[in-house]
């Protein structure tokens, strides 16, 4: 089966384009839609993927993510639940992840709020491709399958740092749901630039303890090409990002 | 009742940055302790309960933050130590809007929002601090302090949003003045128009037997103003060579510089590539099967230096409408930025009266262009800045846009009847004057005209873009133009001169009270934009932009009356002929040229260069700008195949950047910039073609093609009322017809910025000629495209193109503070070696390829090392140069192209058969021993540094940027 993604846009979503670029090259079946439409069709639950796209919805002007996380909590609750328990995945890239942090999908679908991404240490937007190390969790035979357990992804943003207090951090922690960690080149947590934002553990990306809901900061879709990496070479350069979608498609269709 | 709500953070925020620049500003000794909250101000008839649900789900991150609320904006007295900044009435206020929008959500109701900063410092005193505020917290121009005395008792923001106005037809008796009250009135309503133009105003009027409304001499104003009519460039210039002692050498009188010069290249080149120049917003060239490819840059200098954030963030946001408003709406892919600065040591106590610190203006500028391109989701994908004294007062903000538009969508249509539609953000008192602003020069007093700044809000254009992108797919509009310099009027004059348009100016949705008829007309607020539909296809265009939530209005009709009547109230505020007002008076200026005899200077040759090669690194104009590159989201869109700067792991400035914006197909578009005002400082011909030379360079680099490569030039120059600041102009211009042709690289847009200059007490300081060329390259494939960095060790390098001893205006030059020498000139074989170039790397005989441009070879190579983490030994023995030259001269001349070349040893013989007949030498090889060593003539080492000294030094200079 071609898996249907729905790709929920706002004012302010801009990597809604490349992102379905990036699923439909995998062999999805996309669907890029405003969210004013999806809040009048209320028909999530007949797609198999809903993604949130990297971006600043409504300028990040209240905090990254805050009002797109309000509205879910306004129009999609029961939407999401019962999308989750079809069996659907989500998939949360950048603003879509703090979205699903501050709406409290993850890391439990509880609609409570337990962590955030707050502002870089560094005090600024920054763009820089980082060292992930991929952690052994339940998402990873998901949406990292067949992948190294390094890899390379850029990121972009200016409010990345995980955080969370002590013992929901244990929890997360103790559950398996880190999925991403930024790392040096030889795999290790590193300070500043290879955790370019001050995360917690170097936390780059979580998952719910399903593993079917995945929020992180990196963005795969900008790795699709060999020429997307800062030093590619056109015959040996492997694009990371492209296996996750492609991963995800093949959960479907062979699932 | 007006609410108060105070966010804190939990967490220690990073306000370091702002610590050690007070330390800085106020000579402390220690970083002062300080507190930052933000204020959101709700006024409403909501409960206490209802503003605790607004504070916890809107205005606080849980995690990090929490909240006080307040029923009124002061409870008591501030404590000394205590500011509150908030924006000036009718200054963009983005927050404020998104949170009207969570509130809509939410089914709140409220009257008013605005939001405040609040600043505490426990260890200043109140001196100090009102002191500094002005400096680093808040920009008097949009912003001011919230006093206790003033607002204690406030118990509506209504004051805020402006006063009703009442209707009052100002009408201008012009008919009765002599010359002098004419020019009074120009000047009293800033109009910039001089004498003889308020003549022919007057004669017009005379004609008609009436006066004219403060609305049609505004009209008049925008149209006939420098900024959007270029006087200089098409008016009539007597230009005069002379020498030193004043005898004419030569005179010519140029009827139309820009048709004489730059569209003249243009035409006679007569490329096939070229679909649209100098007509549209845009220039529009091919690009793949599907699409074009389009091309502007805009400056924004003057709104810059008053307020760096607004300035830039307005520069980008206007120049992407550009893009929107060419042919029938493109879609912006990426954006380049170039600034000019001074260098930012300078105390404050040495600064000029009215001049911001040059660090305020970097980092204000960098902050604008970064949030406006990164919140538009357009990816800023290359840039270069310039240090110099002269840009203090009159920094250059060049920003520039790329876009790709269907084939079939690149023209416009108009015709009578077509509706007249305004979308996209309310109108306010934006930036009213901003055309005739940008038309005079900065003195200290022009602080006062407020109302010629403003700041963007990049969501609302973000909206504007994506519903304006689906109309266009849905073919719902015909033309389309952008609301930039003179608002409605020049947009809407524009667009439908050869009919004629009647406008209803009361229909202009408005962000606040009390605009007059003319305000709305001339007003510059941003994120607006003006499309021709027809009527039957208004339902289905209102449908796709009221789901995007854009406002969209239809304020009037094009008719074939070719007249322009504006109405408000049904009264008929102003009706000018069409043919009036696009006649616009040329007048005759003077341009003389005293020509200099160019000295070669010698110095004493040295035994060792490392120390010179490092300090050359290390110079403002080379060393990386990498703290600039990341804070821009360059990848958004994922189109990226060459980045700007490489920061990971190996650390390179490229040549060009590089993007592949329709990922359908494998098609790129190569970016190069070339521009050296330094040069100009001895003959701003030369400065012309060095600039064209290297941005032609830089995209044959990464693997473009001259015939692929198309132009544009964006002047910055002084008053060109003063003759030989404005016989420079004309001598860059020549230069811009004659290396056009030769290289048959059309011109497709061009802009020029004048009177760039400032007043320092009674001295006039006007900045260097400044001319940027950035020329695009479509590159057919993306697997052919070249890094300019060295790849393996053992490889040949090879140098393409002679050198001669040009040091005049060098980087080595100036760095040692030496005035003289010989400019670099761009020779007759420059063709063909930009031919040869490209066909070698065709061929794939070449592994990398640098372009030797600032700091010379000595520079090209460094950087290409450092960029591999490989070492090289050059022999400059081998380096095609004529007789005599001196090491240095050698190593840090900076003659024009020339190219570092990387060949395998098994290409050996194919490239240097590609390259017989331009001059080649093969200069040296690359290594895994990660040293950097140059041999003089007499094969004696004069530099021998390791790669990573080397690359310490390129970085050292912007340490306290990173």
């Amino acid at each position: 089966m071609r898996p249907k993604v729905l790709i929920l846009r706002t004012a302010g979503t801009n990597c809604d384009k490349e992102t379905e670029f990036a699923f439909r090259l995998a062999g999805a079946d996309t669907y890029l839609y405003h969210i004013n439409r999806v809040k009048e069709e209320k028909n999530i639950t007949s797609y198999q993927i809903l993604c949130l796209p990297g971006g600043f919805s409504y300028g990040d002007n209240l905090g990254a993510g805050k009002i797109f996380s309000l509205e879910i909590l306004l129009w999609f609750k029961e939407e999401i639940e019962k999308f989750l328990s079809k069996g659907g995945l989500i998939l949360g890239i950048c603003n879509g992840f703090q979205i699903l942090l501050k709406s409290g999908i993850l890391p439990h679908l509880d609609f409570r709020q337990k962590a955030t991404l707050t502002f870089n240490d560094s005090g600024r937007f920054e763009d820089r491709w980082v060292y992930l190390k991929v952690t052994s969790s339940s998402a990873v035979s998901l949406w990292f399958k067949d992948l190294p357990p390094l890899i390379t992804l850029p990121v972009a943003h200016g409010e990345g740092k995980f955080y969370a207090d002590s013992s929901t951090l244990k929890e997360i922690e103790d559950n398996n749901q880190v999925v991403l960690r930024y790392v040096d080149k030889s795999g290790k947590l590193a300070p500043y630039p290879y955790n370019p934002n001050g995360s917690l553990n170097g936390i780059a990306g979580i998952s719910d303890s399903t593993g079917r809901v995945l929020g992180l900061m990196p963005h795969p879709e900008r790795f699709l090409f060999p020429h997307h990496h800062p030093h590619w070479e056109k015959d040996t350069t492997y694009p990371f990002g492209r296996k996750i979608f492609e991963n995800v498609v093949n959960y479907f269709s062979h699932g | 009742m007006v609410w108060r709500i105070d966010v804190f953070s939990k967490e220690d925020k990073n306000l370091k940055d702002l610590a050690y620049q007070i330390k800085e500003y106020l000579y402390l000794e220690r970083l002062p302790s300080l507190e930052l909250r933000k204020i959101y101000l709700i006024e409403g008839d909501f409960d206490r309960s209802t503003v605790e649900k607004i504070a916890s789900l809107l205005l606080i991150d849980r995690i990090t933050e929490t909240y006080t609320i307040a029923n009124c904006l002061f409870k008591d007295k501030p404590q000394d130590n205590e500011i509150i900044i908030t924006y000036h009435p009718g200054v963009c206020d983005e927050v404020a809007i998104s949170l009207n929008k969570a509130l809509q959500d939410l089914n709140i109701k409220t009257k008013n929002t605005r939001t405040a900063r609040f600043y505490k410092f426990p260890d200043l005193k109140r001196e100090d601090i009102l002191s500094l505020a002005p400096r680093l917290l808040y920009n008097p121009l949009i912003e001011h302090l919230v006093e206790y005395e003033q607002f204690k008792n406030l118990d509506t923001l209504d004051s805020f949003l402006g006063k009703e106005y009442e209707f009052n037809l100002k009408v201008i008796n012009i008919l009765d003045m002599n010359d002098e009250e004419l020019e009074k009135v120009s000047k009293e309503n800033f109009l910039s128009l001089n004498l003889d133009e308020m003549k022919v105003i007057k004669d017009y009027f005379k004609n008609l037997e009436r006066n004219p409304t403060d609305c049609e001499l505004e009209t008049i104003a925008q149209t006939w103003s420098e900024h959007c009519a270029h006087k200089t460039f098409r008016g009539i210039i007597e230009y005069e060579e002379r020498d030193r002692n004043y005898n004419l050498l030569k005179k010519q009188r140029i009827d139309n510089l820009l048709k004489s010069t730059v569209m003249k290249a243009t035409y006679q080149i007569n490329s096939c590539e070229c679909v649209s120049v100098f007509e549209d917003n845009a220039g529009i060239v091919n690009f793949n099967q599907t699409f074009n490819l389009c091309f502007k840059i805009e400056t924004h200098n003057h709104p810059s230096s008053l307020e760096p954030y607004g300035g830039s963030s307005t520069g980008i946001g206007g120049v992407i409408r550009d893009i929107l408003g060419t042919g029938r709406c493109a879609k912006p892919v990426a954006s380049i930025d170039v600034f000019c600065f001074a260098p930012w040591q300078i105390s404050y106590q040495d600064l000029p009266k009215g001049v911001l610190h040059p660090k305020r203006i970097i980092k204000g500028v960098v902050k604008g262009v970064r949030d406006y391109g990164n919140k538009m989701g357009i990816p800023t994908i290359g840039g270069a800045v310039i240090f110099d004294e002269r840009f203090l007062g009159n920094p250059l903000v060049y920003c520039g846009t790329l876009g790709l538009i269907p084939k079939e969508k690149s023209f416009k249509e108009v015709k009578p009847g077509d509706l007249i539609i305004l979308c996209g953000a309310k109108t306010g008192r934006d930036g009213i004057h901003g055309a005739t602003f940008s038309s005079t020069e900065l003195a200290e007093d022009t602080v006062s005209l407020r109302s010629a700044v403003q700041i963007g809000n990049p969501i609302e254009e973000k909206k504007l873009m994506e519903a304006l992108l689906r109309a266009r797919d849905k073919d719902l509009f015909s033309a389309i133009t952008d609301c930039g310099a003179g608002g409605l009027s020049s947009a809407v004059s524009e667009l439908s001169k050869e009919w004629g348009a009647k406008v209803y100016l009361d229909r202009v949705p408005l962000k606040y009270r009390g605009l007059t008829y003319t305000e709305i007309w001339i007003s510059e607020s941003q994120e607006r934009m003006v499309i021709f539909t027809q009527k039957e296809k208004l339902k289905e265009l209102k449908e796709v932009f009221d789901r995007e939530e854009v406002e969209l209005t239809v304020i009037g009709e094009v008719t074939s009356d070719r007249k322009l009547t504006l109405f408000y109230q049904d009264k008929k505020v102003c009706q000018l002929d069409m043919d009036f007002l696009f006649r616009i008076p040329r007048f005759k200026k003077k341009a003389v040229w005293i020509k200099r005899e160019e000295k070669d200077v010698k110095l004493k040759e040295k035994l060792d260069y490392a120390q010179d090669l490092k300090q050359l690194l290390a110079s403002l104009n080379v060393s990386p700008k990498d703290w600039i590159v990341t804070e821009y989201d360059h990848e958004v869109q994922g189109a990226s195949v060459v980045k700007p700067i490489l920061n990971q792991e190996k650390f390179a400035v490229s040549d060009a950047s590089v993007i592949r914006p329709d990922l359908e197909s494998e098609e790129c578009v190569a970016v190069g910039l070339g521009i050296n005002p330094f040069y100009s400082d001895i003959d701003p011909y030369w400065m012309a073609a060095l600039s064209i030379d290297e941005a032609i360079r830089n995209v044959i680099c990464v693997g473009g093609k001259l015939k692929k490569i198309s132009l544009l030039d964006n002047f910055s120059w002084g008053s060109p009322n003063d003759e030989r600041i404005l016989a420079g102009l004309v001598r860059a211009s020549f230069a811009c017809y004659d290396f056009a042709v030769k290289f048959s690289t059309p011109f497709i847009s061009g802009k020029d910025s004048l009177f760039n200059e400032y007043l320092v007490g009674n001295k006039r300081i006007s900045i260097p000629g400044t001319l940027l060329i950035s020329a695009v390259s479509i590159i057919s494939d993306w697997r052919r495209i070249l890094k300019n960095y060295f790849k393996n060790s053992g490889n040949l390098i090879y140098i393409v193109g002679a050198t001669y001893p040009e040091l005049g205006a060098s980087e080595y030059f100036r760095n040692l503070k030496i005035e003289g020498g010989c400019i670099p000139k761009v020779r007759d074989y420059a063709k063909e070696i930009f031919l040869r170039v490209s066909q070698a790397i065709e061929k794939d005989l070449v592994e990398s390829c640098h372009d030797c441009s600032e700091g010379g070879l000595g520079v090209a190579i460094s950087e290409m090392c450092i960029g591999g983490n490989k070492g090289a030994s050059i022999f400059l023995k081998e380096v095609p140069h004529s007789i005599g030259m001196l090491s240095y001269e050698i190593l840090f001349s900076e003659s024009p192209t020339r190219f570092i070349v990387e060949v395998r040893r098994d290409k050996r013989e194919s490239f240097q058969k590609v390259m017989q007949g331009v001059p080649l030498g093969l200069i040296g090889c690359t290594s895994s021993e990660e040293r950097i060593i140059f041999y003089n003539i007499n094969g004696k080492e004069i530099i021998n540094i390791s790669v990573d000294e080397a690359r310490e030094a390129w970085l050292s200079t912007f340490k306290e940027f990173r």
